[in-house]
């Protein structure tokens, strides 16, 4: 129990019920949620949601328009785009979290400890951010997988590390803030080693901002995986990813245009439902940033 | 102001240097050996090592860069291994067809962007307002490879209004002064390119600027409400001030400030966005090469399209930075 719930009692309770209110009261993030849920959804469930499998082929079924029997039409090889943008999901939301993932991992890591320790490792660390962040994103991203090789996996990993260097200068900012506080020097006086300092005191202080980062993030690196697939670095056929279901869609356009908008409706809904969760977010974190999202 | 400007070119150096090694290092890592690749299935055991001893690799990896590096610094950057031409010249014809994309996705961006935000933040939470802030959102979350497919449909394919596609119409050729069809045409005076060129320019240049119009309709709209609710501007409303005075002449300066930090970030996605939208729209630029060239294994020419497109984003940069130096003194002296 806390100074301020001992001496207060309920201030917990009441402090919840705020951010109740808040939430409830923003009708972004509760329109975020309930997207993000349904996108979640459909990843969790498509296994018993999707009426075909996404891969098999059936070539009685070739090129069909939307109708009751297939939803979202059919593609070149009969196979149910429905079912395919379905499963989509999986891959969309995995491409998400391996992508942020990797960012927060290595970004977090190279933030807290530039940030904490300053000096020399401080300068070296952020000379190598500023260079990775003269790159244009996707060509840095086109870099790391033509190192990997042209994969899904890997192109998730290039988007990762797109974006750690993001993550690194933002949470070496929060720590160079934190750093100086009283208490920060207080748990030092007392004779705490850095590493408990950075895991008691400092990160569990810069976990919104993180937060903030990364639900603002997510729908971007989903979007750039996609796109990273588009071009023929990430997923390949028979797959069923968006971006490359968009790719191949691209040359029936005029003939069959179910093919490439279904696939690309569903990336703009889940980005558009990342974007809302992360400016409400934004909003309910930091006060300071009210007003400059929706 | 110019002891400022040479302090942001000096800091430039080590960036541009890091950068250089990381391409030089990063391009090594990729399996595979470029004389190889060069020779194909032809050549013997001989003509390998002769060509690995001509190219200088079987030099040391430090000798390898500065042999790189003092080639970069004078546009060398070695034969393409898919053309045989100079990796420069390639990139010398792909360049400038980048750069007027982008210029040209960044000024309807800025236009745009600047009006629709102006307008929703003097009508607040009105119906325009709600509207113009759904379509913000939208434009944000669109991807730019899906933006571009659909306007092509509906404008180039059912409608059937705009060309699909390249740079000009079938069959034309126009005098290269810079390498930009439009530019070209206007300088030259052939007003059929010009045209043909602006026609062809509108759907990719729509489907690159959307996002980052977007961005910055959001961003104005929220500064333009911010600087409308100040003390300053009530003062000139009170002083009988005209509304469009106030709001052009007043609130606009004050709220362009972080319009311009925001330029310089979409920058980087308007490089990135072009390489999307120029396989979209079979455009031979910077960012189509860059995908042939990596999708081909052509080193020489991948390390020459990176390094470049670098350079550039981190100058643009730096040229948004004085902007900004300049419109706020503040930054200047600090």
């Amino acid at each position: 129990m806390n100074v301020v719930q001992a001496v207060v009692p309920g201030a917990r309770r009441r402090a919840a019920a705020l951010s109740w209110r808040r939430l409830v009261r923003s009708p972004n993030l509760l329109i975020g949620c309930a997207v993000l849920v349904l996108v979640i959804g459909a990843a969790v469930f498509a296994g018993q949601i999707a009426p075909y499998n996404p891969i098999d082929e059936a070539f009685a079924d070739q090129l069909k328009s939307p109708s009751w029997l297939h939803l979202f039409g059919t593609d070149e090889f009969g196979r149910d785009i429905f079912s395919r943008v379905l499963y989509g999901a999986r891959i969309a939301l995995g491409a998400g979290i391996v992508a942020d993932g990797i960012a927060i991992v290595f970004g977090v890591f190279f933030g807290v400890v530039s940030g904490y320790f300053g000096g020399r490792v401080d300068a070296v660390i952020m000379r190598g951010v500023d260079v990775m962040l003269a790159f244009p994103y996707l060509l840095l991203a086109m870099i790391v997988v033509a190192i990997l090789g042209p994969s899904l996996i890997n192109a998730m990993i290039a988007i990762g590390v797109v974006y750690t260097p993001q993550f690194a200068r933002l949470v070496r900012g929060a720590v160079l803030a934190i750093r100086e506080q009283e208490f920060v020097e207080a748990a030092r006086g007392l004779g705490g080693g850095a590493v408990r300092i950075l895991g008691r005191h400092v990160l569990p202080n810069i976990l919104s901002p993180i937060m903030v980062m990364t639900t603002l993030t997510v729908g971007f690196a989903i979007v750039e995986t996609a796109g990273l697939s588009f071009l023929g670095l990430g997923a390949s056929p028979p797959t069923p990813e968006w971006g490359s279901m968009l790719a191949t869609g691209r040359s029936f356009m005029l003939t069959a245009p179910w093919i490439a908008t279904f696939p690309g409706l569903a990336i703009l809904v889940t980005v558009i439902g990342f974007n809302l969760v992360g400016d409400g977010l934004r909003d309910l974190l930091d006060p300071r940033l009210r007003g400059r999202g929706f | 102001m110019l002891k400022y400007i040479a302090r942001r070119f000096v800091q430039l150096v080590p960036v541009l240097l890091g950068v250089s090694i990381l391409v030089f290092v990063g391009i090594h890592l990729i399996p595979g050996d470029p004389a190889e690749l060069m020779l194909g299935d032809k050549g013997t055991a001989e003509d390998l090592a002769r060509l690995r001893h001509q190219l200088g690799l079987d030099q040391p990896i430090y000798i390898q860069y500065a042999r790189f590096l003092a080639g970069a610094v004078q546009g060398d950057f070695g034969i393409s291994i898919r053309t045989r031409q100079s990796a420069i010249w390639e990139i010398g014809q792909a360049l400038p067809v980048t750069i007027q994309l982008s210029a040209a996705a960044l000024l309807f961006a800025v236009v745009f962007g600047l009006a629709i935000g102006v307008f929703a933040a003097r009508h607040p939470r009105s119906l325009a307002d709600t509207g113009a802030m759904i379509g913000v959102l939208v434009g944000i979350s669109m991807p730019v490879f899906w933006t571009g497919i659909l306007l092509l449909l509906v404008f180039g394919g059912l409608l059937g209004w705009l060309p699909i596609g390249s740079l000009l119409d079938q069959g034309m050729a126009w005098h290269h002064v810079t390498g930009m069809p439009l530019v070209d045409g206007v300088f030259t005076g052939n007003w059929a390119v010009a045209r043909s060129a602006a026609w062809h320019l509108v759907l990719p240049v729509v489907t690159l600027g959307l996002a980052s119009m977007a961005t910055i309709a959001r961003m104005s709209r929220s500064t333009m409400l911010e600087v409308l609710g100040l003390d300053y501007v009530r003062t000139a409303r009170a002083k009988g001030v005209v509304e469009r005075r106030v709001v052009s002449r007043h609130a606009l300066r004050n709220a362009l400030l972080p319009v311009v930090t925001l330029v310089g970030l979409q920058l980087g996605l308007l490089l990135s966005g072009a390489v999307l939208t120029e396989t979209i729209f079979a455009l031979p630029g910077l960012g189509r090469l860059a995908i042939t060239s990596i999708l081909a294994r052509d080193y020489p020419v991948v390390e020459g399209v990176v390094l470049i497109a670098a350079a550039i984003f981190v100058l643009a940069n730096l040229l948004v930075d004085l902007l900004y130096a300049y419109l706020d003194p503040r930054i200047r002296y600090a």
